[in-house]
């Protein structure tokens, strides 16, 4: 059980900086992420990519805002539980929010800050109509325990380093891997591509490139893959089990359960204090919406020294909040 | 009008939308149908870091090859053709007017 003042969700770059303002008026924070690590969109989708419009940077790589905004709030000593989706959110009798995450684990706050971006990333789920029927049952879309596959039949789909990656790793493990790919070069590290080609010359991994899988059959559980490839009749491939591995994408998920207007898969909120209508519960960044919102990082950093002037208000509503630069009085850390 | 050029959009239910799209103000495929509320996601900004702006061509238009960058997303898109596109990567010049262009379903997730 974790208890803090301010309970951010995402932690991506607006995220991070809150803890950063709420720091400067003493409130701590604790952040979850359903990544394994913090930076958001920064670290998963473009890590390696230059920024050109944050101010005072006439160009930064992702992966360094980041990293700076890190050392930019070590100070304030946060919290983190990432790798754990934000699930359930309650109010408790003492007026505090109790968050539950996919893990179990348990943060009380009086105030919540959604800082979630795009929402939660999750894999790509190929458009077959049957596949939900199957998910657990043959089906997997995330590899927590390779040797779960000992003695099984494997078709992995995809042409990006987790699908070479995992196709190596399971020929060693697995009784027969198919690899399905849409073309026929992949992109991958080319050690990586080049390991596949090997093993498929050798007969470990059967590789089956233009092609896609387009149907799966089974009696409660997974027994036959129906592969589309070019030039050939739609056919069955027998499998236990099915790896379709085609990235991740955001989805808004449990946070639309919430009870928060939402608008266009955004949070709306009052621009006044960034306030969602849930008092208490603020939404920052990509997640909301307003009239002229521009889901900018600097907008977001914005809304974020303002939502947690108003997070003071909300949780010491007795105390006076003298507003301070810190060129006078330094970062005081806790 | 002068620097502006014809898209033709036809979104997942079959309706076709005529796009003036500007050819001096650096945009894409994506760009344009966004601004004109067209339900394309657009999740990295043009990129080419997403798939969620995959269009089908359907006009005769001889566009640049798809870079690696943008094969590798397609690899992760679903219900790719041989004439899918990432419409980011897609920009507006006078060689593309009169391009036609159908949103891909966004099936699957």
């Amino acid at each position: 059980m974790i208890h803090t003042d301010i309970l951010i969700i995402g932690a991506g770059p607006v995220g991070l900086f809150t803890v950063f303002e709420a720091g400067l008026l003493k409130l701590k924070c604790h952040l979850v992420d359903s990544l394994g690590q913090p930076g958001g969109q920064l670290s998963e989708i473009y890590p390696k990519k230059p920024i050109y419009d944050i101010p005072g940077y006439p160009t930064i790589l992702a992966s360094e805002l980041v990293d700076n905004l890190m050392k930019q709030i070590e100070p304030f000593k946060p919290g983190f539980t990432l790798g754990e989706r934000a699930e359930k959110l309650e109010k408790t009798e003492n007026d505090n929010f109790k968050l539950t995450t996919s893990k179990g684990t348990t943060i009380y706050a009086p105030v919540v800050a959604i800082a979630g971006g795009l929402g939660c990333f999750e894999p790509r789920k190929p458009p077959i109509d049957n596949i939900d029927l199957f998910e657990d049952k043959g089906v997997d879309y995330i590899i927590k325990d390779p040797l779960k596959y000992k003695g099984k039949r494997v078709l992995v789909a995809g042409g990006g380093d987790s699908a070479l990656d995992w196709s190596i790793i399971l020929s060693d493990i697995a009784d027969e891997v198919t690899l399905v790919h849409r073309r026929t070069s992949f992109r991958g590290a080319l050690d990586s591509v080049d390991k596949v080609m090997d093993l498929a010359r050798k007969g470990k991994i059967n590789l089956i490139t233009n092609a896609q899988a387009v149907g799966l059959r089974g009696n409660g559980v997974l027994k036959e893959i129906i592969i589309e490839e070019e030039g050939k009749e739609d056919y069955s491939h027998n499998a236990d089990n099915f790896i379709p591995l085609f990235g991740l994408s955001p989805k808004l998920g449990p946070m639309s359960d919430w009870g928060l207007r939402i608008k266009d898969n955004a949070i709306v909120v009052d621009t006044f204090d960034y306030s969602t209508n849930i008092a208490g519960i603020y939404a920052i960044g990509d997640i909301n919406t307003y009239p002229g919102k521009l889901k900018l990082i600097l907008c977001g950093f914005h809304e974020a020294t303002l939502m947690a002037q108003s997070a003071f208000r909300y949780i010491h509503p007795d105390q006076k909040l003298s507003f301070k630069y810190t060129t006078v009085s330094g970062v005081a850390g806790f | 009008m002068e620097n502006m050029i014809d898209i033709t959009v036809i979104d997942r239910e079959g309706k076709q939308h005529l796009l003036k799209a500007p050819t001096d103000m650096s945009m894409n495929v994506m760009e344009i149908c966004k601004s004109y509320e067209l339900p394309v996601e657009g999740i990295c900004g043009g990129m080419a870091l997403c798939a969620s702006c995959h269009v089908y061509v359907k006009s005769e238009h001889d566009l640049d090859e798809p870079s690696e960058d943008e094969e590798h997303m397609l690899d992760q898109a679903f219900f790719v053709k041989s004439n899918s596109r990432l419409s980011c990567q897609i920009k507006i010049t006078n060689e593309i007017n009169g391009l036609i262009v159908q949103l891909a379903s966004v099936g699957g997730g």
